[in-house]
């Protein structure tokens, strides 16, 4: 099972705003994509972010986690994220 | 005290007086008047509201030493000058030469050898880089158009064709190349530097050494806007290791006596940084250390008097900066008196 960690010099705010402090780069995230972001920081697995979208949203389990597994790469692609 | 500092150009290509002033200011124990020393009469810091107790125009390097010396000397008798602070890349060796000739008249200076100067000049830095195992774009010294040829024996276009002391223009073929070679030797002279050209991003260290190689603090920067002359015109303090460590060992091998800013690229293809240059003087953008925690300036001014310098090893990260253009109104009387008097 793929595992991902969110570097500890990485700050997210209550609006969504990333900030890279080893590049000066900044983000800024939707509510979803904070959330996601924000489980990854509390080292939550895919499959539980995925599980907790499911109990909010209407949408099936195969959806959310490729989704999720989408929005990981674009993260990790900009060096917000590592895989462990 | 008496600080006289040069370079008060506030333009669209800033000198790094008045941020070096501002800096001083910054300081709460700071206390002592600012002299301005201007070559033109329409520096705006001239024409800034409580930046300086006085301002001097004092003649370009290019007029001769002696006249230099002679002006210095006027504005000495005028003012009993306890510390000049030169930030121009252009008067710094004029400075360095009348050095000695300044410190018998009392007037302390903390500035980088002859020696320090040239290594780090834009002809040297390849060899410099070599010998002390840091990443450097590869280069050669060209003197004529003839030797443009050797370019693609070396490598590949695009290459960044550069002045001896300033400019850089990019040329994608040998007749960009050769465009670019006259409209800057013609500027700056000769030789020309045809540099690799990296892809990736820029970033900038401002820094000061205290003669030792000791690194007195450094503060990285990464500019989010660039004008079409190619300054930072804002910017957000960052931190990489890698980044303040190169600029730490830069500073260790030269034994670096002064402010300075190191400029990088990171290349998108290796990750790597580069140093692309080292200019011997802080950078237009040094108001921005001491508001992220390290006033470099006054360390620097602090060593100018002989005195012990706080060292620093943390700043914050996430500071910005944002240049911007205001209108300073002013009678003609001023500009006539500067002009006529020579000061105001």
């Amino acid at each position: 099972m793929k595992s991902f960690l969110i570097p500890d010099n990485i700050a997210i705010s209550d609006s969504g705003f990333v900030f890279l402090p080893s590049t000066g780069e900044t983000f800024t995230l939707n509510e979803i994509g904070k959330h996601i972001f924000k489980q990854l920081q509390a080292k939550k697995s895919i499959e539980e972010i995925a599980q907790q979208i499911q109990n909010e949203y209407d949408v099936d389990s195969i959806t959310v986690e490729r989704d999720i597994e989408d929005f990981i790469l674009r993260l990790k692609s900009l060096n917000l994220v590592v895989q462990v | 005290m008496k600080i006289a500092v040069t370079g008060l150009n506030a333009t669209d290509n800033p000198g790094p007086g008045v941020p070096l002033i501002r800096s001083l200011k910054f300081e709460e124990k700071f206390d002592a008047e600012i002299i301005g020393l201007v070559y033109d009469a329409l520096e705006p810091g001239i024409y800034m509201e409580n930046l300086t107790k006085k301002n001097y125009l004092i003649p370009y390097p290019s007029s001769g030493l002696q006249n230099l010396y002679e002006r210095l000397f006027y504005i000495h008798q005028q003012e009993k000058l306890d510390v000049i602070i030169p930030t121009l890349d252009s008067e710094l060796f004029g400075f360095v030469k009348l050095e000695e000739k300044l410190r018998e008249l009392g007037i302390k200076m903390f500035l980088p050898t002859f020696d320090q100067l040239n290594i780090r000049g834009k002809d040297k830095l390849f060899d410099f880089c070599i010998d002390n195992d840091i990443n450097v774009p590869k280069n050669i010294l060209v003197s004529s158009i003839l030797d443009l040829q050797k370019i693609p024996e070396e490598f590949d276009y695009p290459v960044v064709v550069k002045g001896i002391f300033y400019d850089a223009i990019i040329a994608n073929n040998l007749e960009e190349a050769k465009t670019a070679f006259t409209k800057i030797s013609s500027k700056w002279g000769l030789p020309i530097i045809i540099q690799e050209y990296l892809k990736g991003d820029e970033f900038n260290v401002v820094a000061l050494g205290d003669g030792t190689g000791n690194t007195v603090g450094a503060v990285a920067m990464r500019k989010l806007y660039i004008t079409d002359k190619g300054k930072g015109w804002a910017g957000i303090t960052i931190y990489d290791n890698n980044l303040i460590e190169i600029s730490k060992r830069v500073i260790q091998s030269i034994k670096w006596r002064s402010g300075m800013e190191l400029e990088f690229i990171r290349s998108t293809e290796t990750g790597q940084y580069y140093l692309l240059e080292i200019n011997p003087r802080f950078p237009a953008w040094v108001y921005l250390a001491p508001n992220a925690g390290q006033n470099l300036p006054y360390a620097l001014l602090q060593l100018a008097l002989g005195e012990k310098a706080e060292q620093f090893d943390k700043y914050k990260v996430g500071t910005i900066f944002v240049r911007s253009s205001w209108d300073l109104i002013t009678d003609i009387s001023v500009f006539e008196k500067i002009t006529t008097k020579g000061e105001i």
